[in-house]
């Protein structure tokens, strides 16, 4: 049980998709004009990512070895497919606001990263955790570079103005500011998260 | 005058990477020289331009008349995959000089957000400036192809800044990857005094 608890928290800080392996850079500058956006990014990632892994990790010991790559892509493109169905039912704003970056979760080097480092050798639950772990990671750091980039440019926390008007750096909710704050942010885990 | 604008507005207004953050994770990894930036734009560019052909006729007479364009995202991933895949076969055997060059790219060019992003775009983005909204195939073609220069033009803009950055004595939490992103958004700033020039 420790052993499937460590797999979830490795992927918060240890394995941080975004602030120690640097994968899935693109969405994560993109989609992080507010904290609520950064939030629901990491969410359909981990949709994809937990699920993705699960049917990769069952099928992995049928599936020749000379054809994984297209398989494991047609699964994550699956998963993407129905992540779009619901979100365009149930969350149709936020499916218009995030636009390309849903669909372009199929080449999230995250996903397909988890689906040959980890789910191809192991067990179903187990992957399933990794999975929620690295998610999660994933989440977090969107969230959080949402939330500095919202408070910088707009003024705002989750939507709720605390400076009154609209005066906020409007470069941070552009794309300089997505580099320049993921850039320092790195600076502060290296700095005071990261060991050695 | 449209194919000026997409022209324009593809390379500096809304630039692949410093504005539409496409392609990021191969900008980053292979900008360290000027040289392998070269490469990759090159194989960047052939490839955007082919896949953007391919997955536009196919959306054009095989998803739309069929009413299954949410098969979207798999039909155009599948095709890249075997487009990339046929290209380094055909490249291979045609012009062994040109894959010697593009060689090691074209395989990571698959993953590479900027292919499936353009396919998508080209097919269901509306612009502002193009009778009609949509893009014909010729718009498309000229599109994908000023795309991926301003692809390039920013690969290489920020290898030659990074070949300097390198000789830099930077602090130890910066070194790498966090100094080369700050740089990026200095970059991205510059490139911000283009907006506004093409609606």
């Amino acid at each position: 049980m420790s052993n499937k608890f460590k797999l979830i928290t490795d992927g918060l800080v240890k394995n941080n998709p975004t602030f120690v392996l640097l994968l899935g850079m693109c969405p994560t500058l993109a989609t992080t004009t507010s904290a609520i956006n950064g939030l629901s990014m990491g969410l359909a990632t981990l949709f994809v990512l937990v699920l993705s892994n699960m049917a990769i990790s069952a099928i992995a010991p049928v599936v020749p070895d000379k054809v994984h790559i297209p398989v494991y892509i047609v699964v994550i493109a699956t998963f993407v497919t129905l992540l779009q169905f619901l979100m365009q039912a149930y969350t149709p704003a936020m499916y218009e606001t995030l636009g390309l970056f849903i669909p372009l979760i199929v080449v999230n080097c995250i996903v397909l990263g988890r689906a040959e480092a980890f789910a191809n050798k192991h067990g179903v639950l187990e992957s399933a955790c990794d999975g929620l772990g690295v998610g999660l990671g994933f989440t977090c750091s969107l969230t959080v570079l949402g939330l500095v980039r919202e408070i910088l440019g707009s003024g705002s926390v989750f939507g709720f103005n605390f400076i009154g008007g609209n005066d906020g750096m409007l470069a941070f909710v552009m794309a300089p500011g997505a580099f320049l704050c993921l850039g320092y942010l790195m600076v502060l885990f290296n700095k005071y998260l990261k060991k050695n | 005058m449209e194919y000026f604008l997409i022209i324009i507005s593809a390379i500096f207004v809304n630039n692949i990477v410093l504005a539409q953050f496409l392609g990021i994770c191969p900008f980053l990894g292979v900008s360290n020289k000027l040289s392998t930036a070269t490469g990759m734009s090159m194989a960047v560019c052939f490839v955007i331009t082919l896949a953007t052909l391919v997955t536009y006729l196919i959306n054009q007479y095989l998803l739309v008349p069929f009413g299954i364009t949410f098969l979207q995202t798999i039909a155009f991933i599948l095709v890249i995959a075997a487009l990339v895949q046929m290209v380094e076969i055909v490249l291979k055997k045609v012009s062994p000089s040109l894959y010697q060059a593009l060689g090691i790219f074209l395989p990571l060019i698959t993953t590479n957000c900027a292919v499936l992003g353009v396919a998508i775009n080209v097919v269901t983005k509306e612009f502002a400036f193009v009778p009609g909204g949509m893009l014909n195939l010729g718009q498309a073609l000229v599109y994908a192809f000023a795309t991926s220069l301003g692809y390039g033009l920013a690969m290489v803009i920020f290898a030659g800044i990074r070949e300097h950055l390198a000789l830099n004595n930077v602090p130890k939490a910066f070194k790498g990857v966090p100094i080369a992103i700050i740089s990026v958004g200095i970059l991205a700033l510059a490139f911000m005094g283009f907006s506004g020039m093409v609606k």
